[in-house]
């Protein structure tokens, strides 16, 4: 709805709408507006600015990458240099990385859904008193910077070498901790707003057994906040250096630091690629979580 | 814990609670607790007590407080202050900056367009950062940046950001770092705090408006009040991740500068015999200042806990 038609509206409304606000006495009398949001001129406005302040970094770097040398000129050479030197293997070690960080971004989410998830609901429902406890677990892995942890993974990995061998994975199990207090705020937030106990104890009352009330009530219920934690996940993966870097192995971002000192302008035109792709990726997993809100809404 | 915890379809076994819950099936609840226990123990709690605990041993693993003489140093001094500072008034600047884009998008339907583009950006920005957030302003503020030579165009030559305090371009400076770090630091609260922003309920406003209050009332005296705590604890997580993050600044900046800067001195300089577990001290530095802001920030929750049921 475009702001002339939301103002056009109000103008009509204090015919239509009984007023519910006592306004005071030599006031133009305005609109009773008592819902939180703002207005739609309002709101156009702030997001209207943010979104160019943050969208000129972005183009900035296309601009740059487009640039040929100190001329002046724009062109393509810097993107098809990506090709004719990808049969060189010039760049074998970006698209390393790009494989591995997809693969350490498997695990952590993997890590998020099965072992952080179930234990926050059932925190939830049977043990509401250890709540506090699983937050400041939770909380703890920013209190610790990751360079800090680094550390300590050091001879823990040692052993986790031993055990699955020094494969790109296994970054996971430390990366899954870096994302904790990150995935954890959005599952809690969204356990705080629904009333999971209340909504278990009705469904269990009409005899829904615990399988069904997971995956039938508390699931579906908890969509918004799981989603918001996988996403979170996704980005922390992917943007991960620090710890890859000290325990030396070939991520994505350890990749781009090496390809930027040999050729930045390929370093940048991957880190655009990046950040678009993990933009497209992850409005896809938010349209697909709308999508299924609307089925079962209709 | 899906399978640890199924039950017969029974009546009585509908009531929740620990009274009617037999000593079988609590063991079986209980359990469900150990994987995610032992998870974080082994991957967190073991990793955090060796980094923190190298800083009481010396190069030849004799136990020893030297390490401390760190803090006497004033260059480690001014590291410390350094990041202080800076995670501080990027902070402030991303909670107020990103409350009020929460603010904007309150009444947005979650599944729509805006939402999920805004809610996409938001997450690849906050925990994208790094290593791109430093190219993205380099290719924006930096010497050959697109600002920077578009001020030059127009006749600014020597401006803010190839010269600032005569000491060089703004963006390789410790000061520049607050740019690319407000890059991801409002996105981040816009990501924490939104969901708090929509536990507000609309009865509240109904009940604000049936008792006479204007949206000024509503703002100043409840939705304000009932959101401070968690504005106050998105402003603590902010805080932290700006105190802890490296990457980005890492990439900008080569030397020292602030802490995780100056832990990287440390770890990387393995030439000097026995120094490397100053690392160790300046980290317990970071672990202090930060379970300072927790324990803060667990009051918050508490506050805020207030309104769950």
């Amino acid at each position: 709805m475009s702001a002339p038609e939301v103002e056009a509206r109000e103008a009509q409304a204090p015919h239509v709408v009984p007023r519910l606000v006592a306004t005071r006495a030599g006031r133009p009398q305005k609109t009773p507006r008592y819902a939180a949001a703002p207005s739609a001129l309002t709101r156009w406005i702030i997001l209207g600015v943010t979104g160019v302040i943050f969208i000129v970094p972005i183009l900035a770097m296309i601009e740059f990458s487009l640039r040929q040398g100190q001329t002046g000129a724009y062109g393509f050479e810097h993107y098809a240099a990506i090709f004719t030197a990808g049969e060189a293997g010039t760049y074998d070690v970006l698209f390393q990385g790009i494989a591995n960080s997809i693969g350490i971004c498997i695990v952590t989410v993997a890590i998020v859904l099965v072992l952080l998830l179930p234990t926050m609901i059932l925190v939830e429902l049977k043990y509401p008193k250890l709540r506090g406890v699983l937050e400041f677990v939770c909380i703890i892995p920013i209190t610790i910077p990751s360079i800090v942890l680094v550390v300590g993974f050091i001879p823990v990995y040692q052993v986790v070498a031993r055990l699955f061998g020094s494969n790109a994975w296994t970054l996971a199990f430390a990366v899954g901790i870096i994302v904790l207090p990150y995935a954890f705020r959005p599952i809690a937030a969204n356990l705080a707003a629904v009333e999971v106990v209340t909504l278990s104890e009705a469904a269990r009352s009409l005899g829904a057994n615990w399988g069904h009330v997971l995956w039938r009530v508390i699931l579906p219920n908890l969509r918004p906040g799981i989603l918001s934690a996988c996403f979170i996940t996704i980005a922390v993966v992917l943007g991960e250096y620090t710890i890859a870097s000290f325990l030396s192995q070939n991520t994505f971002q350890t990749a781009l630091v090496l390809v930027q000192h040999t050729d930045p302008y390929v370093a940048v035109i991957f880190a655009v690629f990046a950040l678009v792709f993990a933009f497209i990726l992850l409005l896809i997993i938010g349209r697909l979580g709308s999508l299924g809100r609307n089925r079962r809404a209709a | 814990m899906t399978t640890t915890v199924v039950a017969p379809v029974a009546p009585a076994e509908t009531v929740r609670g620990a009274e009617v819950t037999t000593p079988r099936r609590r063991v079986a609840a209980w359990l469900g607790l150990i994987p995610f226990g032992a998870y974080v123990v082994l991957f967190l709690g073991v990793p955090a007590v060796l980094a923190v605990a190298s800083g009481f041993f010396d190069g030849s693993g004799a136990f020893t407080f030297a390490n401390f003489a760190a803090y006497a140093n004033p260059a480690i001094l001014q590291n410390f202050f350094a990041s202080l500072w800076i995670s501080a008034l990027t902070a402030v600047l991303g909670a107020i900056l990103g409350a009020v884009i929460c603010f904007a998008l309150l009444g947005t339907r979650p599944e729509r367009m805006l939402r999920s583009t805004v809610d996409s950006a938001s997450s690849v920005l906050a925990q994208f950062g790094g290593v791109m957030l430093a190219f993205a302003f380099i290719a924006t503020i930096g010497v050959q940046g697109v600002l920077t030579k578009w001020l030059v165009s127009i006749g600014i030559t020597p401006n803010i950001f190839t010269n600032f305090g005569g000491n060089g371009p703004l963006l390789y400076q410790i000061p520049g770092l607050v740019i690319p770090y407000l890059y991801f630091q409002i996105p981040l609260m816009v990501l924490t705090f939104m969901p708090a922003m929509e536990g507000l309920k609309s009865t509240w406003a109904e009940a604000n408006a049936t008792l006479g209050g204007t949206r000024l009332t509503y703002w100043c005296r409840i939705g304000m009040p009932l959101l401070a705590p968690a504005f106050f604890g998105s402003l603590i997580l902010l805080f932290a991740n700006a105190f802890s993050s490296y990457a980005t600044a890492a990439a900008l900046i080569s030397q020292g500068g602030i802490i995780p800067l100056a832990i990287r001195q440390q770890l990387t300089s393995e030439t000097i015999v026995g120094v490397s577990n100053v690392a160790g001290v300046l980290a317990l530095g970071m672990v202090v200042v930060m379970i300072i802001l927790m324990t803060a920030y667990s009051a918050l929750q508490r506050r805020a806990s207030r309104w769950r049921r």
